[in-house]
């Protein structure tokens, strides 16, 4: 439904994408991941016609966005960054405001207001100046408005941004629901939503995609990926760290912060390795007080941090 | 088309959700008497018509219309409703008119308000009702092209203060091309079709004929075209700015 071709897009002589190919069919729902100043918000930006390309092609459900906006336009629901809203109206006019101009009847107008209001609980604040409202009502009014037309591309920056954990959690529910029907397309700084929400992960840095799969794929990448973990009594921790480092499928082990009377030993596994067995069979027959024992997935900040340039870094580079 | 309605009916009503509409009315209202009565000596002429309150139009609005345009569009860029409004499925022009058409709406109230004048003369006397109405009609033209004008800057900027010193210029520019002082220098060297050229993009002289009682196609023309001319260039400049 989304379809981006050699996408880029150069600011002066700043280039902030530089040639993404991405193709989003129904039912995906693609976290879209990256430092700061990635291209993230300037190629969603793209896809929903509010700036153009400098060069590549993007469709939307078949029509192109830049040749044939309107319709393009019309198939898409967009919450832009920081959930901008016409402050001076309440939710129930701008909300009004978007069915006009969307043009829905007036009778699927009231249907899709209930089902939105229902859906991101603004009812409390309906009728209250949108400038008035806290951070968590002002994104969920920006999130009603882009879903307000039950549109069959949704494209979303930082949906959960400014929400508490009760909230985040309503809003992921809302859009694993609505995902079977949709292509959805987030962004987002936030590692635990990719898990949370998401079938499929895609990380640019420096304006290019770095890395694109399922979020278990992604994690496969990382270097705690079947590395596993046990927690033992501080004064057994030397001689089992030694032991550990043995085993023929240990790479490297780190000890860890310690709690109560316990350290956290890490047993990072060679590539390919599985641990977890054979780690507790030699934990039993040792006989060690092995308090927990588990194997990690991984960790997405692992991979991000691997596969992206910080910042400070990016600016180095850039003067030089 | 139908996309201007909804457009037009948000930013009007934008005007009044906020003290906006109301200051600026009163403001209007204010110096509108104020220049009529105390500087133009209304009372004085002993002539009941309202050549007086018109002939200050121009010099007003070059202020106070400005004020009403800078808002329209750097507004919306400031506060990021912009890229809600673009990427909504309504085509630039529709967006543009709509919000233009709404200041205009909302300049023309105010002018509407001023109508106790009208009542005042014809309490004192017999004034020829034509000419004032043409008088209006010439003012609401007039302020339509200040607004265009003041529309179009603020697209360029998302700094209302700029958008609002820029647009004085421009008016400023507008208004004086015909004014004696302006034709005297560029008579002194200047080719007469380009002093005549100069003169013809004043809003002076052609609201001045208007405002006479003499509504003169030509006068009306100019007015609609320059308002198209700079609605047009504000399509172009949000256009040029979504090319980055």
């Amino acid at each position: 439904m989304i379809e981006i071709e050699g996408l880029t897009k150069h600011f002066g002589p700043a280039t902030a994408v530089a040639g993404i190919d991405l193709a989003v069919g129904k039912g995906e729902v693609l976290g879209f991941l990256g430092p700061n100043g990635a291209g993230k918000s300037t190629t969603m930006k793209m896809v929903t016609g509010y700036l153009a390309p400098s060069a590549g092609r993007i469709r939307i459900c078949g029509y192109d966005v830049e040749t044939d906006a309107i319709r393009a336009q019309s198939q898409i629901g967009y919450l832009p960054e920081g959930a901008p809203a016409y402050g001076d109206m309440t939710p129930r006019q701008f909300l009004n405001f978007i069915a006009e101009v969307r043009a829905l009847s007036k009778e699927r107008t009231r249907e899709r207001m209930a089902f939105v209001i229902g859906k991101t609980e603004l009812e409390p604040v309906l009728d209250q100046p949108i400038d008035t409202l806290s951070k968590g009502f002002k994104r969920r009014v920006g999130l009603a408005q882009a879903i307000l037309h039950d549109p069959p591309v949704l494209i979303m920056d930082e949906p959960t941004d400014g929400l508490d954990p009760n909230q985040k959690h309503a809003v992921r529910k809302l859009i694993r629901q609505m995902a079977p029907e949709k292509a959805i397309v987030i962004s987002t700084h936030l590692l635990e939503e990719v898990g949370a929400v998401c079938t499929r992960a895609v990380i640019i840095d420096r304006g290019r995609i770095v890395a694109d799969g399922t979020p278990d794929e992604l994690l496969t990448r990382s270097r705690h990926h079947n590395a596993v973990t046990l927690a033992i009594a501080r004064d057994q921790a030397e001689a089992v760290k030694a032991r550990l480092k043995t085993m023929a499928g240990v790479a490297s082990v780190e000890e860890q912060a310690v709690d109560g009377g316990l350290a956290r030993l890490t047993a990072f596994p060679k590539t390919g390795t599985l641990l977890i067995e054979d780690v507790s069979a030699l934990a039993q027959r040792e006989g060690w007080a092995v308090k927990a024992l588990y194997a990690e997935a991984g960790r997405l900040d692992d991979v991000f941090r691997a596969i992206t340039t910080d910042d400070a870094k990016r600016a180095r580079e850039g003067r030089a | 088309m139908s996309a201007v309605w909804p457009i037009f009916r948000r930013e009007f009503a934008a005007y009044f959700a906020t003290p906006l509409a109301y200051v600026f009315i009163v403001i209007f209202l204010f110096a509108m008497g104020a220049f009529t009565f105390y500087i133009g000596r209304f009372y004085d002429n002993g002539i009941a018509d309202l050549t007086v309150f018109f002939g200050y139009h121009p010099w007003l609005y070059l202020f106070l219309v400005p004020a009403i345009a800078m808002r329209l569009w750097a507004e919306e860029r400031r506060t990021g409703t912009m890229e809600l409004l673009m990427t909504l499925p309504v085509p630039l022009w529709a967006t543009v008119l709509g919000k233009y058409l709404a200041a205009w709406v909302f300049t023309g109230l105010a002018l509407a308000l001023t109508f106790p004048i009208w009542l005042t003369v014809n309490y004192l006397g017999q004034p020829d009702n034509g000419v004032i109405l043409a008088g209006y009609i010439g003012s609401f033209l007039m302020a339509g092209g200040y607004l265009a004008i003041g529309a179009c800057l603020s697209a360029t900027t998302n700094n209302q203060v700029i958008a609002f010193v820029v647009s004085v210029v421009v008016c400023f520019l507008f208004t004086v091309s015909g004014a004696p002082i302006v034709i005297e220098f560029f008579r002194a060297w200047a080719p007469l079709v380009l002093v005549n050229a100069i003169s013809s993009f004043s809003f002076l002289t052609h609201f001045a004929a208007i405002a006479a009682g003499v509504i003169d196609l030509r006068d009306v023309v100019f007015f609609l075209s320059l308002i198209a001319l700079f609605l047009t260039a504000n399509v172009v400049v949000i256009d040029m700015k979504k090319a980055g």
